[in-house]
């Protein structure tokens, strides 16, 4: 019988302008070294969903830490912080990114990492995660899941705190991008899914997409009447087969 | 969804939360993913103090055809309401005469 461990926590770590903000970080014990993982939170915040899916990806050997991008709003509870972001537009595209990177250099100063980061993110966090993706050096790989907004079709949604529509940027994705999306999404809905999918492979950028019938927007929270149990198992299972694939080969150089 | 849309009602009056009561002068009225309530999408409002800062709020996630169901009795109440309580005073300044 294997020994399983893992060790999950809050830890803090240094964002944006230096900024020193929260995050849960999980991640297996013993063995090792481990890839890692960024994991980007959705609209509603640091909730319990988002540390569920951060013990997971750890369960399958990805060191994972996930930041709380609302704490310069705190301190309170997410829910509390998450309803005063909301109410100021959300967090600027400037900020996330500086904090993902934080979380970047986080994961890789850790003695047990193999070198090698992903970034994923669900809901406005797969927008922020397609947007790093093609802002931020040092991703290895990218797992967007139903980021809305990816295509901005109204001019006004752009703003001061996002102001340019990610696709914009696809020219310099810089790291393989895994995409997974359900048919009945409204944002992103299939059209805007089919578009992103055409200027990806217009510009040869090493992506794999995949759609779910039966499925709609979050289809892998548990916690909401969208969870999609065989869609999400699937999912899940072309996430852990991407990272595996992508951010396994510093490992092996290491061992070798 | 994640729209960032929210609308925000300017109010008078009071609300009670975790502190205890506290006056409010602002809803912010929103309909996106909630953060308790199991449904995909909510009718969120937080009541707030804006003029102090706005740090604490009371919050409510409904439904969409709880929302609506509950317009719908605050006019309601409002109507009745205001009928009874104009008879009261109107009673009242006849008394008094």
């Amino acid at each position: 019988m294997t020994y399983e461990s893992m060790l999950a926590e809050t830890v803090v770590f240094r964002g944006h302008k230096g900024d020193i903000g929260e995050a849960y970080y999980a991640r297996p014990l013993g063995g090792g070294p481990w890839p890692g993982v960024v994991l980007i939170h959705h609209m509603p915040g640091w909730d319990e969903w988002i540390k569920e899916a951060t013990r997971k990806l750890a369960h399958h050997g990805l060191a994972t830490i996930s930041p709380h991008l609302y704490f310069r709003e705190g301190p309170g509870s997410p829910d509390d912080v998450g309803a005063r972001v909301r109410a100021a537009g959300g967090v600027a595209d400037e900020q996330v990114l500086g904090d993902v990177a934080g979380c970047m250099e986080f994961l890789r100063a850790q003695p047990y990492a193999n070198g090698k980061v992903g970034v994923i993110g669900f809901c406005s966090g797969g927008r922020h995660t397609y947007l790093a993706a093609c802002s931020l050096a040092g991703i290895d790989a990218a797992v967007d899941c139903w980021g809305g907004n990816v295509i901005v079709d109204d001019p006004k949604q752009l703003n001061a705190k996002r102001p340019v529509a990610p696709i914009d940027l696809t020219d310099k994705m810089r790291c393989p991008l895994l995409g997974l999306f359900g048919n009945d999404d409204e944002n992103p809905n299939r059209d805007q899914v089919n578009r992103t999918e055409a200027i990806l492979k217009k510009l040869g950028k090493n992506y794999e997409f995949h759609r779910y019938d039966g499925a709609g927007h979050a289809f892998f929270n548990a916690a909401r009447p969208a969870y999609r149990p065989e869609q999400a198992l699937d999912g899940w299972s072309k996430v852990f087969a991407f990272f595996h694939k992508h951010l396994a080969a510093a490992a092996a150089a290491r061992a070798a | 969804m994640c729209s960032y849309i929210v609308e925000k009602a300017k109010l008078f009056g009071s609300a009670k939360g975790a502190k205890g009561w506290m006056r409010i002068d602002t809803a912010n009225v929103y309909y996106d993913h909630p953060f308790h309530a199991p449904l995909d999408h909510a009718l969120g409002i937080d009541f707030i103090n804006e003029a102090a800062g706005g740090r604490e709020r009371v919050a409510v996630e409904l439904s969409a055809e709880s929302a609506r169901e509950l317009v719908q009795k605050i006019l309601a109440a409002l109507a009745s309401g205001e009928i009874e309580h104009g008879k009261l005073a109107r009673d009242t300044v006849a008394t008094a005469k």
